[in-house]
């Protein structure tokens, strides 16, 4: 599909699409370098002021080759001349000599920690799947494009067609008698193989062995797996096999199995025997099998953890550390409570003061010791406003109710009412004040769900005349005559996927089918900047909890992080092998989580930009995600139905919550984290006990360094409620600072 | 396979696609046709499924035309337009070329151009709050209203309430005691208000129960005294109910030893108290009571208790709500009043006896009226605040406290009984109604033309009170059975209740003397009789304190009085029987001593010190001395 859009695009378009992965380049040898994010937020300086040193790796080198090539075989010489400038290459170095080692790939491509090394033609074909339509462009205009050819040429090696279901049902005679054991984990070999020996035989045009091969093994896959096949059935052609994502995918990303030693030594030995060098090939190239000692798993373990497009993740992909702790927060001298006490009594004052000292103080001043260091990611400076905002949180926090399974919150339900199915995402300020909606008509709306209505400011003129000095300034710049409950925006020219507010509820973001992710004022109600970069609909989008950050990610398969002053992105994001659904801010802003169709989970390192962790296990496209508040733990829901349950820091799932039957597409923590809420299209919220399944977890043995986790199957323990609405599907959740639970949804008559 | 596969997906045959060929004026091979065909359901398959992604992400469940049309944006192919619409498309076949198309009728666009019934634009999107759910609980109300109470109510509710409702309707007084005050403390009952609310209603079907009405009445002070619960609009309710037992003729009142009185009495403090701490709930609720008061008053055809309940109802809301109905309406009412009281027919004996008590509340509504009024005066004229500063301090407090009120504020008894108190301090020496301005001595002359004379007359003719005198003990001992019940009034109270209950307050109260008495707001059980004889005790004290006499000199003479018929355990109640009933009595009947004193000019003297001391005008001596017998008659019956 990409390629015919490519192919249809004009030049200017793709021109303008080309440079891009000059710009990921950069951002991400700006990680290499160690360089931080610009020092200071505010001071303007942008990534493009690049300092390019020879510090680039041999593959980063090769990479950089192969885009080079490629661009100049499309006559990008300017890009060519931009690229070069930018890495620093000498202007010779773009020989043919050269692209033969060439690691190809592309700048996006650095945040795909499991390709390094690769092949030429896997990482190519990263660059046409993963980023840039322009670069699918030439696929479809020159058809023996030597590139493609390349990506699909491993299947051109051909045995017999006829003999590919014998091989597959010997392997598969051989694996059911194997013993108990080691049979679930060489099942897993099941489904690549499947896969690839299927789209081999259409490759090789052999239309109807395709159709038997598929007819006669497709039943035995695992159902999860449905969807996938699905689209493979309907994929019978070699032209069908071009520009269809799945595909590319799967021929470019190595199907990632975790298989114990023995069982591999089993299987190894089982196929050097037979002489079965067709599926032998096939494991040596397109499958990666992680090999670890001990115990095999259990069917119950691997079915928790596969059902990924790629398999599961590698053992080494979450090995890396993360700072999952929270920030230090700024003191801020303490509320006017103190003020009243010292005026109550004098005396009394120093020693109620201590106490409350400590209290404050033993929460901010002891460091976590795995919470990043506080400046690791440069952060805004607080505002007068910010802090009386902190100081009303605080104050709310004291008469937060304190929730349990015995202890239900309440819930308030937003319904929107005549949006004829045009309600597609929602958000509630911190303060639970506002609230917004983006719709399927491009507009979004702002509701306040106060008695304050909603202001503009006054117009310049008006501006002027007004006494700046007076105390009351900020309440004279409101036009008292455009107060009104409902704000309507103008400005996306495709239905809102997603909306956030910024903590200080000045700025609205949102996120559109039109490609761009629009910062809007809420002090004018006006759009100030249309950020571009995603070329495909942006699903979704978010603040940092400290403002001044957010992510967006869509279609186009990255995740860009974004400054609100900066119009290109600072940080992209790229490993997903399919569209990122939802994208969310760690706690303390140092990480972002985003859920993909591909049914992974990544997070991803805001400093480097590096994926740090990936989680498998849900069985179909990610729509939800949740950290806790104390930034450990992560919670997903998927199409599946399911919530998963995972520990950052291990790189661990620690659980699985069943009992929704639709898409979840939302979930939030409570305040303090004991409940978890779970909002669906089912038209129900549930509410789990957060701390019953963190809690017994901890009792847990995680040195496990296998990783393998052992679930228990007490998703009805841990279940406090269900709460139905009469119809409507729950797509927001909110909890307000006193642990109050806003739900949102439109009215499905 | 390829069954299976037309099972899941929908194809196009060759045949259509040469067909659609055809139309375009291509003729097609069949293998062409086969291939096109194939390719043509594996586009359509792939942009179903990207187009199912959109639907995803406007999280609905239905595919839109417009997902699908995005889809093919995706695939840089062409829009479809023209299948947007809402309602489905009447799908049609031509049987003899097996083809399906979508109906699609001609649109007159004149007529739709000249059409006078433009359709209305779709209704606005808004957002509607709904408390979903409380406490992990269900609510049940219809979506777009804010719950005052969750429906369903929890089994520990459900239990409390029924638990309170058995021991308030109940026997056990104790029970009733405790029930009482948990209602008045209990944080948690909000949700049950409107079934308590319900119960409250029901006092129009126990009119013939006095003691289920008094019940249900300190249920109603109970709840109106819980902090904690907020009770909006059933306000109206309880105060419909509260205003039931003041005005109507219950059936209760038939028999002339059913104690109603001690109710209407009680209702209307309580009336009072809604109003003062809750009045602002309900918009027009002054006016609305004041009008209902006004018209039993004006209603001749209403028994005399209505009018009773109709003139305290009036009295407990203020000496304001006094001078506007009740004495404007006051000379009207008196032909009636008079020509019953002057009736000295054995059959008419009921009716008078009620006829008195009337009288009995008019005399105190006005003699209110004509304190506060004297107050309000001296207040502006003089300036003068040193001398209880407090007082006035409490009455504009309270002021303060209940602004945006329909009727101007007034200050309670508390403030009154304080502010006459320094009336009579200040004036030492000098009566009142002398330097008050004029109006004021209008009314007061207005209202002696009724009274001044008739108080001499009432004790004179009191009818003959020997003839219920039977009934009394056991009255007595059944009001003693119920310490907090209102008690329940000896009979002989309809005849000369006032003695009876003078006698057996005033030299308590007096002995020991308050100087602080709460406001007529109602603070306990017994609250009633308490705070209006205070304001007895209260201004008696002051009477006596105005003179060197001073307090033994008052309760001494009454000692005299009491002593000679007494034989002491008898006489002297527990505080608590004597109380409801003293309160309107005992008030009364300082107000005859007051008047009696006001007859007597420049002396300052009560009538009862005048008895033992000075040598009294023949009037007063005759009633003092009818006081005596009466009080001899009432102790003897008592006795007896």
């Amino acid at each position: 599909m990409a390629a015919v859009q490519g192919g249809m695009s004009d030049a200017d378009i793709e021109t303008d699409i080309k440079t891009e992965p000059s710009t990921d380049g950069f951002g991400n040898n700006n990680a290499n370098d160690g360089r931080v994010l610009s020092a200071s937020p505010g001071s303007g300086s942008s990534t493009g002021s690049n300092k390019q040193t020879a510090a680039v790796t041999p593959e980063d080198q090769q990479t950089l080759l192969a885009v080079l090539q490629f661009l100049k075989k499309n006559k990008l010489i300017e890009s060519v001349e931009i690229l070069r400038r930018e890495a620093g290459l000498p202007e010779n170095s773009l020989d043919p000599k050269a692209t033969e080692s060439a690691g190809a790939g592309s700048g996006g491509a650095a945040g795909i920690v499991d390709l390094e090394g690769g092949d030429v033609s896997s990482l190519l074909s990263r660059v046409t799947g993963s980023s840039s339509a322009g670069a699918q462009a030439p696929t479809k205009v020159a058809e023996d494009q030597p590139d493609v050819r390349v990506v699909l040429s491993a299947y051109s090696q051909q045995g017999d067609p006829t003999l590919y279901e014998v091989y597959y049902s010997d392997l598969k005679k051989f694996i059911e008698t194997v013993l108990d054991c080691h049979r679930a984990e060489l099942s897993q070999v099941f489904y690549p193989l499947f896969v690839h020996m299927y789209l081999e035989l259409v490759y090789n045009n052999h239309e109807s062995e395709a159709k038997a091969f598929f007819e006669k093994f497709s039943g035995d896959q695992e159902c999860y797996y449905e969807e996938d096949l699905r689209v493979l059935s309907g994929l019978t052609k070699k032209e069908h096999m071009r520009g269809n994502e799945t595909l590319l995918d799967f021929r470019t990303s190595k199907f990632v199995l975790r298989i114990s030693r023995d069982s591999y030594q089993l299987l190894k030995r089982h196929l050097q025997e037979r002489q079965n060098n067709q599926i032998w090939n096939i494991i040596q190239e397109h499958l990666y099998i992680d090999i670890f000692d001990g115990m095999p798993r259990s069917k119950s373990q691997i079915d928790a953890m596969s059902g990924s497009l790629a398999g599961e993740a590698k053992r080494e992909a979450n090995k890396t550390k993360v700072y999952y702790g929270l920030l230090k927060e700024p003191e801020i001298e303490l509320p006017l409570d103190d003020e009243d006490e010292e005026a109550e009594n004098e005396e009394g004052k120093p020693k109620k003061k201590k106490p409350k000292k400590d209290s404050m103080g033993s929460k901010s001043k002891k460091q976590d010791p795995n919470a990043p260091s506080q400046n690791r990611i440069p952060l805004p400076e607080l505002k007068d406003s910010d802090k009386l905002d902190k100081i009303m949180y605080m104050k709310e926090a004291t008469k937060r109710i304190r929730l349990g399974s015995d202890n239900l919150p309440s819930v308030c339900f937003y319904t929107f009412l005549n949006a004829y199915q045009g309600l597609t995402a929602v958000d509630f300020t911190d303060d639970s004040s506002l609230i917004a909606g983006g719709f399927a008509d491009s507009t979004v709306r702002v509701w306040s769900v106060t008695p304050k209505k909603l202001r503009k400011v006054k117009s310049a003129a008006d501006l002027n005349l007004i006494d700046k000095e007076s105390d009351d300034v900020l309440e004279r710049i409101m036009d008292e005559k455009t107060a009104s409950e409902l704000k309507i925006m103008y400005g996306h020219s495709g239905p809102v996927y997603g909306i956030s507010f910024s903590p200080d509820r000045n700025y609205l973001l949102s996120s559109s089918e039109d490609g761009t992710v629009r910062l809007w004022s809420l002090l004018t109600f006006t759009c100030l900047v249309a950020y571009k970069g995603h070329n495909y609909p942006v699903w979704d989008t978010q603040f940092s909890p400290y403002g001044y950050y957010f992510v967006s990610g869509g279609h186009d398969r990255v995740a860009r992080l974004w400054a609100t002053d900066h119009y290109q992105p600072l940080r992209i994001f790229s490993g997903h092998l399919a569209d990122i659904t939802c994208t969310r801010f760690h706690p303390n802003s140092n990480y972002v989580a985003t859920g993909s169709s591909d049914r992974t989970i990544r997070v991803w390192d805001v400093l480097s930009g590096n994926c740090v962790r990936i989680f498998t296990g849900h069985k179909g496209p990610i729509h939800s995600l949740a950290f806790s508040p104390n930034g450990k733990f992560l919670a997903s829901g998927a199409t599946d139905g399911r919530v998963l349950l995972w520990d950052i820091g291990h790189g661990l799932m620690v659980g699985e919550l069943k009992g929704h039957t639709d898409t979840i597409y939302s979930l939030r923590f409570s305040r303090d984290g004991e409940i978890l809420a779970s909002g669906s299209m089912d038209n129900t919220v549930r509410l789990w006990d957060a701390m019953k399944a963190f809690d017994d977890l901890e009792t847990d043995d995680f040195t496990a360094a296998t990783g393998h986790i052992h679930l228990q199957d007490n998703s009805q323990e841990l279940l406090l409620g269900t709460y139905t609405t009469k119809s409507t599907p729950v797509i927001h959740l909110h909890f307000t600072r006193r642990n109050l639970l806003l739900a949102a949804g439109a009215f499905n008559p | 396979m390829a069954d299976r596969e037309e099972r899941r997906f929908a194809e196009v045959s060759r045949e259509s696609v040469r067909l659609m060929a055809e139309g375009a004026g291509v003729e097609l091979g069949d293998d062409v046709a086969a291939l096109l065909a194939e390719d043509v359901c594996y586009r359509l398959r792939e942009a179903t499924q990207s187009s199912s992604q959109f639907m995803r992400h406007a999280k609905r469940r239905k595919l839109t035309v417009e997902d699908f049309n995005r889809a093919l944006r995706w695939s840089n192919v062409e829009a479809i337009c023209g299948y947007g619409a809402q309602d489905a498309l009447p799908f049609r076949s031509v049987k003899e070329g097996e083809l399906f198309f979508v109906e699609d009728r001609d649109v007159n666009l004149v007529e739709l151009a000249l059409a006078t019934n433009i359709p209305k634009g779709c209704a606005e999107t808004m957002v509607r709050v709904n408390v979903s759910y409380l406490d992990g609980k269900g609510n049940l109300e219809p979506q777009g209203t804010v719950p005052t109470a969750v429906q369903s109510l929890s089994d520990d509710l459900l239990k409390y309430y029924q638990q309170i409702t058995r021991a308030i309707l109940g026997e056990d007084p104790h029970l009733m005691k405790v029930a009482l005050l948990d209602l008045q403390s209990n944080s948690k009952i909000a949700a049950l208000l409107p079934y308590f609310v319900y119960v409250i209603s029901g006092v129009k079907s126990v009119s013939h129960d006095l003691e289920q009405l008094n019940r249900l009445m300190h249920m109603v002070k109970s709840l109106v005294q819980n902090p904690y619960l907020y009770l909006g609009s059933y306000v109206r309710s309880l105060v419909s109910s509260v205003m039931y037992c003041i005005l109507e003729p219950l059936a209760a009142s038939i028999n002339p030893l059913n104690d109603h009185w001690t109710l209407r009495d009680y209702a209307a403090l309580l009336l009072s108290h809604i109003f003062w701490t809750h009045g602002d709930l309900v918009s027009g609720l002054y006016h609305q009571i004041v009008l209902s008061l006004q018209k039993v008053l004006s209603d001749p055809v209403r028994p005399l208790c209505s009018h009773y309940g109709a003139v305290v109802g009036l009295h407990a809301l203020g000496w304001k709500a006094v001078e506007r109905v009740l004495f404007p309406h006051l000379p009207a009412y008196w032909a009636n009043l008079q020509a019953v009281l002057d009736d000295y027919s054995v059959s008419n004996a009921q009716v008078k006896a009620d006829g008195h008590k009337v009288y009995g509340a008019i005399l105190v509504a006005v003699e209110r009226l004509l304190k506060m009024k004297a107050l309000s005066l001296s207040q502006s004229a003089e300036g003068h605040s040193g001398a209880h500063p407090g007082s006035v301090v409490g009455a504009a407090s309270y002021r303060v406290n209940s602004p945006g009120l329909s009727p101007p504020p007034e200050p309670l008894s508390e403030a009154a009984l304080g502010i006459a108190s320094h009336l009579q301090v200040g004036g030492a020496g000098c009566h009142w109604e002398e330097w008050t301005p004029v109006p004021l001595p209008a009314m007061y002359c207005e209202l002696y033309s009724f009274f001044g004379d008739s108080l001499a007359v009432r004790f004179s003719t009191g009818p003959g009170f020997g003839t219920h005198s039977p009934c009394a003990p056991s009255q007595l001992s059944d009001s003693r059975k119920e310490p907090p019940g209102p008690a329940s009034n000896l009979d002989t109270t309809r005849k000369m209740p006032q003695l009876t209950a003078n006698l057996n307050i005033s030299p308590r109260q007096d002995g020991s003397p308050r100087t602080d008495p709460p406001p007529p707001s109602l603070s306990g059980t017994g609250a009633v009789p308490r705070a209006s004889s205070m304001q007895r005790s209260k201004s008696s004290s002051s009477c006596s304190r105005q003179r060197s006499a001073g307090l033994s000199r008052e309760v001494f003479p009454k000692a005299r009085f009491t002593s000679p018929q007494t034989t002491p355990p008898a006489f002297s109640f527990p505080d608590n029987v004597c109380n409801n009933s003293a309160c309107f009595c005992c008030s009364t009947t300082y107000l005859c001593t007051q008047t009696a004193r006001h007859r007597q000019g420049g002396q300052t003297c009560t009538s009862l010190d005048m008895f033992t001391l000075l040598p009294p005008p023949a009037s007063i001596v005759c009633a003092c001395v009818r006081v005596c017998v009466c009080v001899c008659v009432c102790v003897t019956d008592c006795m007896s």
